[in-house]
């Protein structure tokens, strides 16, 4: 082996107006090894491998390719010199089919005319290779967002790669398809690919990880061998604080029952049960797909319910329409902030003077101006949303204030029992600790808090009693000193295998 | 890319702002009237002036409607078929009612008129229950509902203007003045500064801009968009059941063929007026402006002698190139710059 790195990148920045989103970064990667990027949402790794990628030009500083500075003005230049990126924004086109997909732009053939055989062959080969089941003859649009990924994935690997970027490529897919992805990377390893990979589930790298290099807030905090570091060590690089700073300590006072939940079945739920009382913080844990947000859905009106019941305060509320159910006081907090929780292009102040027309300030037919100013400049002092960041449209805020303009819309409304679905999703740690206490205050006010979320540490430290879903049914209800990561992961499969 | 355009920013900095404000319309205006001053010498004159304002009422009432809708994220391009049929409905039954009320005049006018805007709601109600309850796309269904209506109210008359209408009505409501003010202007005042209110100072207002700019949003903020919708649908129908009977009133009969190109009209002056055809952005006095702007080009047009077929030609490219101005703003507004 060689001293060069693969690729070294030195000073490299990107700056925005008003923001610096990688900020004089130093990154080698050396020829076979798996080199783990970590970092929160924001941190700058998504902006290092645009620009490793090809997507994305440095405003500073420069990438060298074995030795030699590079620039690369479009992701095809990048792919010549040997780098191919799986980014989290699929590339595929939804009305092909898998094979088409993943030989795009080199079909086989003779002149004009393509050997689909031939197509379908190599890609049913390679996707062998890589233990993924996914049809080739199928049209992508048809396929389950898992299977898109594998796809997206194969089509990387397809290109013969020097230097593979994945970004958080295991988001959708399940254990048993990580494991046969992680046994690819092993193999390209193994044959001299350096491979940098995005992720922030230190449980799954840790199986791989050769080096890891931290990122927060657009600059460089270090590099380490995988060996000689641990978990607390690199959340405490990521966040700049320890674990104990970002959640808070939450009384635990258990009262009145005001939700009641018996043998719900919906779309992807299947007899579920459950009660929320107030001062407790409710955990909803599952994979994707295990039916922990439609269940709240269905109860939401926003889906609808085929069966079982919901009472509310002792009243039946089953399949009653959303605004009956936040008016009689419960208010879901969606995990979508841009598609179902903001209107992009306005402010945070006309965004939060909707929800106190229609919640607290819901007094006759005229707006009252004066009112709604100033509730709604007491809760973004709540949420702490800065005074410069009201007035701009939303779609300028970044995802941590974006999520803070979706709380300030839930105190909106006079509800008794927040159902925060994936409260803290693209949040930098700092809001996200800002957003942790809220939650911890709203508990302790005697209110009563859901919280669904797919990150579990999140679940484990901010909830009292946690439920873990599997295929539309509840599997375990862990509460005390069963809240533990093992406990919760054991129960991700529904073991019963009954099917409803 | 980032000097130059970090240089010429303080230049760019008020016409930007007033860009992304209020759009499209200040440019165009002002090129209007430095182009057709240019061109005749009788444009730019106090009596044209006033006249342009008389005449821009009726697509101002339509538009003021047609907002409504794209506020909501859709549009309504059933309103030229609303002012026929609301025109030939009204005419038949006041033309009806009068033997019946003899003495009683005013009472034939207006059950005429209540049945025009009964027309109207129904229209406006099928539009609404199509949009909002089987979420039909907007322009399909009142594509469709535009051809139905065209047909019923040429059915209706069979083709035949309706006529033999109470004096009282067109002297009133097309020619009719009070204190020295045209009365169809004073009605499409009155209709602007209701709408004004409703838009900016009521709650329900406040639902149609929310429902227009996200409407699964607005469904979690407690709003029934589905209410919101057809509301919409209907208040824009009605607004132009009115401009049909103002229309009626001054052309003094019942006719089909009245506000055939009004659906195109309104919606260019929406949108070079700013509002969006996303949905959830515009302003009632910017799209008053709009309606002015278009009447005030046909006429700049007609002085400077360009041929009506060459007219048509025009204000379909200004809506185009309107709605195009219509995406770098939406740009504009998302990205901050």
């Amino acid at each position: 082996m060689t001293d060069t790195p693969l690729i070294q990148t030195r000073g490299l920045t990107r700056a925005y107006p008003g923001v610096i989103a990688l900020d004089h970064v130093d990154f080698d990667l050396k020829a076979g090894e798996v080199h783990v990027l970590f970092g929160e949402n924001g941190a700058g790794k998504s902006t290092l491998i645009s620009l490793l990628a090809g997507a994305n030009t440095p405003s500073e500083g420069e990438i060298l390719v074995e030795g030699a500075p590079v620039r690369f003005a479009s992701v095809a230049d990048a792919q010549a010199a040997g780098i191919y990126t799986v980014f989290q924004e699929f590339s595929l086109i939804p009305t092909m089919t898998v094979a088409q997909n993943m030989f795009l732009g080199r079909e086989p053939g003779f002149g004009p005319f393509t050997d689909h055989r031939a197509m379908r062959r190599g890609a049913q080969a390679l996707l062998d290779e890589l233990g993924f089941d996914v049809p080739v003859g199928e049209t992508v649009s048809h396929l389950s967002r898992a299977q898109q990924q594998m796809v997206e994935i194969a089509k990387a690997f397809h290109g013969d790669p020097k230097v593979l970027i994945l970004d958080e490529p295991t988001a959708s897919l399940t254990d048993r398809e990580v494991d046969h992805l992680f046994k690819t990377i092993l193999k390209l390893r193994t044959q001299g690919v350096a491979i940098i990979y995005i992720s922030h589930r230190i449980h799954e790298f840790e199986r791989i990880a050769d080096r890891v290099t931290v990122l927060r807030d657009g600059s460089y905090i270090g590099t380490t061998a995988m060996a000689d570091t641990d978990e607390a060590t690199l959340v405490e690089m990521m966040a700049g604080r320890a674990i104990r700073d970002i959640y808070p300590d939450i009384p635990h006072q258990p009262a009145e029952v005001l939700l009641e939940v018996d043998a719900l079945r919906a779309w992807g739920v299947r007899a579920a049960s459950l009660t929320a009382r107030r001062g407790e913080v409710l955990g909803m844990a599952g994979l994707v797909g295990s039916g922990k947000s439609r269940l709240f859905r269905s109860i939401m009106g926003i889906q609808s319910v085929r069966g079982g019941t919901v009472r509310w305060k002792g009243a039946d509320i089953t399949g009653m329409a959303t605004r009956h159910v936040i008016g009689a006081g419960i208010y879901y907090l969606s995990s979508d902030r841009k598609s179902e929780g903001l209107d992009l292009a306005k402010s945070a102040w006309q965004n939060l003077s909707i929800d106190l027309m229609m919640g607290r300030e819901a007094r006759g037919a005229m707006i009252r101006p004066r009112a709604l100013r100033s509730a709604a400049a007491e809760i973004f002092e709540t949420v702490e949303l800065r005074d410069s960041y009201r007035s701009k449209a939303v779609a300028q805020l970044s995802g941590g204030n974006q999520q803070k303009v979706l709380f300030a819309k839930s105190f909106g409304h006079d509800a008794d029992l927040f159902i925060f679905d994936e409260p803290t999703v693209g949040v930098d740690m700092g809001t996200r600790a800002a957003l942790y206490r809220l939650i911890g205050d709203i508990a302790a006010s005697g209110k009563a808090v859901i919280v669904i979320s797919s990150d579990l540490p999140e679940v484990l430290n901010l909830a009292h009693r946690v439920l873990v879903m599997a295929e539309g049914r509840i599997t375990a209800e862990l509460t005390g000193e069963q809240r533990t990561e093992d406990n919760v992961l054991r129960h991700f499969f529904d073991e019963t295998g009954e099917t409803a | 890319m980032t000097t130059s355009a970090r240089e010429e920013a303080p230049k760019e900095h008020l016409l930007r702002r007033i860009f992304i404000r209020v759009g499209v319309l200040p440019f165009f205006l002002g090129i209007a009237l430095i182009v057709f001053t240019i061109m005749s010498d009788k444009f730019l004159t106090v009596q044209n002036l006033v006249n342009v304002g008389r005449q821009s009422v009726y697509l101002i009432l339509v538009s003021l409607g047609q907002m409504l809708v794209l506020i909501s994220g859709g549009f309504d391009l059933s309103v030229g078929t609303v002012i026929a049929l609301s025109s030939v409905v009204s005419a038949t039954v006041m033309v009806a009612m009068v033997p019946i009320f003899p003495d009683a005049v005013w009472l034939a006018i207006a059950i005429g008129a209540l049945a025009g805007f009964g027309a109207a709601i129904v229209v406006g109600g099928i539009n609404g229950i199509g949009v909002a309850v089987f979420e039909v796309s907007p322009f399909i269904m009142t594509l469709g509902v535009s051809s139905v209506g065209a047909g019923l109210a040429l059915f209706l008359t069979g083709g035949i203007p309706v006529s033999g209408l109470p004096y009282e009505f067109g002297n009133m409501f097309g020619f009719g003045r009070l204190w020295g003010i045209p009365v169809p202007v004073i009605v499409a005042a009155v209709c602007i500064a209701a709408m004004w209110l409703f838009m900016s100072r009521t709650r329900l207002g406040a639902q149609v801009y929310a429902v227009g700019g996200n409407i699964k949003a607005a469904h979690l903020s407690a709003i029934n968009t589905k209410r919101t919708l057809m509301m919409a649908y209907i208040l824009c129908s009605l607004i132009a059941a009115l401009t049909g009977l103002l229309l009626t009133a001054r052309v003094e009969s019942g006719e089909a063929n009245l506000g055939g190109t009004i659906a195109l009209e309104s919606i260019a002056a929406c949108v070079i007026a700013g509002v969006s055809l996303r949905g959830g952005l515009g302003r009632v006095e910017n799209v008053v402006l709009g309606g002015f702007f278009i009447i005030l080009v046909q006429n700049g047009m007609n002085l400077a002698q360009v041929s009506s077929y060459m007219q048509m030609v025009l204000l379909g490219a200004l809506l185009i190139l309107a709605v195009i101005f219509d995406q770098l703003r939406f740009r504009m507004i998302m990205s901050g710059r």
